[in-house]
This record gives C-alpha cells, structure tokens and sequence, in this order.
C-alpha cells in the first residue's frame, strides 16, 4: 500500500495532543480555526510573530489548541492583555481570538477603547449569540425574542450591533461572515493581516448544544444551511443596518476599511512634537527569559 | 483522524460534488463517520476541510499521476480525500 505523504493544512497549527477538542459535534468554533490556520498560510506570516490572546468561553480554547505563542486571559481582558504586548513589542503581530460576551460584555469597555485608540490588533469575535460556556446564558449579542437560561420567555433587551459599535468606535477593519463562508472569511482574516490598526472581525458561529437547542433552531447543521440560505453579501453596507435578529437575513461582508493613524504612531508623533530632539525611541523590550 | 469525527454532517453537505456520505460504521466515541462514496467526483478542493469542525477530513490534489488511485481510495478510509492532479 503506496503511503501518503499529506496532511491535513491545519494540522501544523493544533497542539495534536489537546485532541479531540472539547468542542460539541456541530459548534461552528472549530470551522473558524481551519478559516484561521488557511489566512495564516496564504498570508505567509511568520508565526514567530505571532501571539494570539483570547479571553475566557468556548471560544476562549482557541488559544489552548493553537500551536503559537498564545495566552489565555482572564474573562474580558484579552484586549488589555493584547495591548500590553503590542505595546511593549510592536513588531509582534496580535490576534485576539474570543467569544462575544468575552469581548462585548465583560470586556466591552476594552473593546471600544481599543478601537478609539486604533490599537494595531487583529480581533476575531465568533459570535454564537451566547453565553455558551457557562450554560447559554443571554449576552449582549442575543437576538430580540430568543430563550436563553437567564431569559426562559424570551430576551426582551435590544442587543448589540458589533460591526456598528466598533465602526462607531473607530476601527479601520470591520468584516463579518458566517461559518459558511470559509473562503471568505480566511480571505478577510488575511486582509486584516496587512491593516494597521483596529481590525474586527464577526463569525456569526453555531452553538447548537445551547442556543440553537433551546429555540428549537435544529442542529449545527441545519444551523450551517440557515447561513447559506439567508446570509446576503453586501461588501461598503452602512453598519447601521447590519443588525441581527433570531431567523432572519444576515448580511456579510466587508463592511469597513479605512486608514487612519495607529495608537503607537500617534505616540510617537506627540513625543516628537513634545519633546523634539531629545526624545529618545524606548529600545524595543527583550524578555530577559530568552 | 476517523476518531477526531463527531458526525456534524458539514463535509457531506457542503462537499461541491457529493464525494462524500455518513457511513453506517462506528467510530469509538459512537460517531458515525463519513465516508467516500463518490471518489472519482473529487477535485481535492479541500473544502471539508475547512469546514469540519473537528480538524477531522480534508482534501489534497495529488501531484502524482494514475498510480495514485490506489492510494487515494487508502486515504479515503482515513477520511483524508485526495485526488491526482
Ligand atoms: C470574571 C468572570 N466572570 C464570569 C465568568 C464566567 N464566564 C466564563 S465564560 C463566560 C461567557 C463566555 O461567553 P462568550 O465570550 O460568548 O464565549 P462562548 O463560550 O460563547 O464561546 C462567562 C460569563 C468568568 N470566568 N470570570
Ligand atoms: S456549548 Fe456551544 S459554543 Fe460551546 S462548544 Fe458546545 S456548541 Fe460550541
Ligand atoms: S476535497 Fe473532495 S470530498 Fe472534500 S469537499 Fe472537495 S470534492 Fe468534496
Ligand atoms: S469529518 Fe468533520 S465535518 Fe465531516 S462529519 Fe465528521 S466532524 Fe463533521
């Protein structure tokens, strides 16, 4: 028998000895990863430098399964964290990679601030709609009339609008996608590789255990097929009209992408403007580890 | 990689050409894996591979010429589903 001399493309970037991933039959997350590991290899970044940084949530092992340099914040800190590393290392290249209420809840502050600030971070949000971790809970991002374990006659409270919140906040970068769009959504993810600035990214993502179930929305396939069926490409649509709702039409595409000075370019303006010939560039920080 | 599959059914459903189908087989977890049905109708686009949730199938055009198939149909069964270019 001829052996085969192939391996599956992601495969380079999993820590093979994490797997199986605790990840439910049908949960979009894993899908997000191939989207993810295919820009890597397209865009032939070198992975040493790389970090990716991701909260806490089911989303949140992303950082786990990957074999880069990676941390594992605490809830709703990936973005300071990230900030903090780009900061001291600006020529590192930061993917933040969470859930929704990790970066939109508990973390929401963060988010908005780092998009004012235009922080040269790469954000990959998978949207599930959900709390899914800790058991299905309603997030921010929970759509109008879905029942949820904290809202068992449905969710009342309007939800967020991401790629409208982050456009408002000043990010350069904003794109959203499904799990179904895989070609895209490694494209955009490869995109938001050559931005400097606030790059957001939505993967509107299944999590048929928790959400779908309890609305009786089928499975992470049938979930998959809802995705193709009523998700409309509309690259340059007005943010303002991008909102989701529990059945209805998704619209995907790239929705943002502008230039405007990053925070670390901005720093180094004042300080030239401040200070003139004696300011001094702060050498980049070794780690003393090394 | 068979015993990676959890049997969402993305491959199946969103391979272009149909290559694929669940197999009434077992894997240790009690999944049921899929499995090639249609090898000749496969371009080796990989797209079940970048859908399958699970980092459990993809696809692979072969550079090699006609004595591949043997090994691609060996693949096959190892969820991996190649095809010579
Ligand atoms: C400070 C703190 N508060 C609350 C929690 C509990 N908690 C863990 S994950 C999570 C929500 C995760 O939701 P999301 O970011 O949408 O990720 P998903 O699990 O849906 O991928 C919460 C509230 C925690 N770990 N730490
Ligand atoms: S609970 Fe939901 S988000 Fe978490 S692994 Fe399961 S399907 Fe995925
Ligand atoms: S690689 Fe083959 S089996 Fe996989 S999606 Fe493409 S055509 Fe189908
Ligand atoms: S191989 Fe992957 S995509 Fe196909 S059924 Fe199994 S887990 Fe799902």
């Amino acid at each position: 028998m001829t052996i085969l001399d192939v391996t599956n493309p992601v495969e380079p970037f999993l820590r093979t000895d994490r797997m199986p991933h605790i990840w439910c039959p049908g949960c979009g997350i894993g899908t997000t990863v191939n989207c993810f590991a295919r820009a890597l290899i397209e865009s032939k970044i070198d992975l040493q430098s790389l970090a990716l940084v991701s909260g806490i949530g089911c989303t949140g092992r992303v950082a786990g399964y990957v074999k880069l340099d990676s941390f594992h914040t605490t809830h709703g800190r990936a973005i300071p964290f990230a900030t903090g590393l780009k900061l001291a290392n600006p020529k590192l290249n930061v993917i933040v990679y969470s859930g929704d209420g990790d970066l939109s809840a508990i973390g929401g502050n963060h988010l908005i601030h780092a998009a004012r600030r235009n922080i040269d971070l790469k954000v990959i949000c998978v949207n599930n709609l959900i709390y899914a971790m800790t058991g299905g809970q309603t997030a921010p991002t929970t759509p109008g009339h879905a029942i949820t374990s904290t809202s068992p006659y449905g969710t009342c409270e309007p939800a967020f609008n991401l790629p409208h919140l982050v456009e408002a906040a000043g990010a350069v970068y904003v794109a959203r996608w499904t799990t179904f769009h895989v070609k895209q959504l490694a494209r955009s993810i490869g995109e938001a590789f050559q931005k400097k600035g606030f790059s957001f990214i939505e993967v509107i993502s299944p999590c048929p255990t928790l959400y779908q179930r309890r609305n009786k929305l089928g499975d992470g396939l049938d979930t998959m097929k809802y995705y193709k069926e009523k998700s409309k490409v509309k690259h340059g649509a007005p943010t303002s009209e991008v909102g989701l709702t529990m059945t209805g039409e998704i619209i995907v595409g790239k929705f943002v992408d502008r230039d405007r000075p990053d925070y670390q370019s901005l720093l180094h303006a004042q300080m030239v403007e401040s200070l003139g010939e004696s300011y001094v560039e702060p050498s980049e920080t070794v780690c003393s580890c090394s | 990689m068979v015993e990676r599959c959890k049997a969402c059914g993305f491959c199946v459903e969103f391979c272009p050409t149909k290559v694929l189908a669940l197999s009434s087989a077992f894997n240790s977890k009690g999944y049921h894996p899929p499995h090639v049905v249609a090898p000749e109708k496969c371009s080796g686009c990989d797209l079940c591979g970048m859908y399958c949730p699970d980092f459990a199938i993809y696809g692979q055009r072969l550079p090699v010429a006609k004595e591949a198939a043997p090994a691609r149909t060996a693949a096959a069964t190892n969820l991996e589903v190649a095809r010579e270019s």
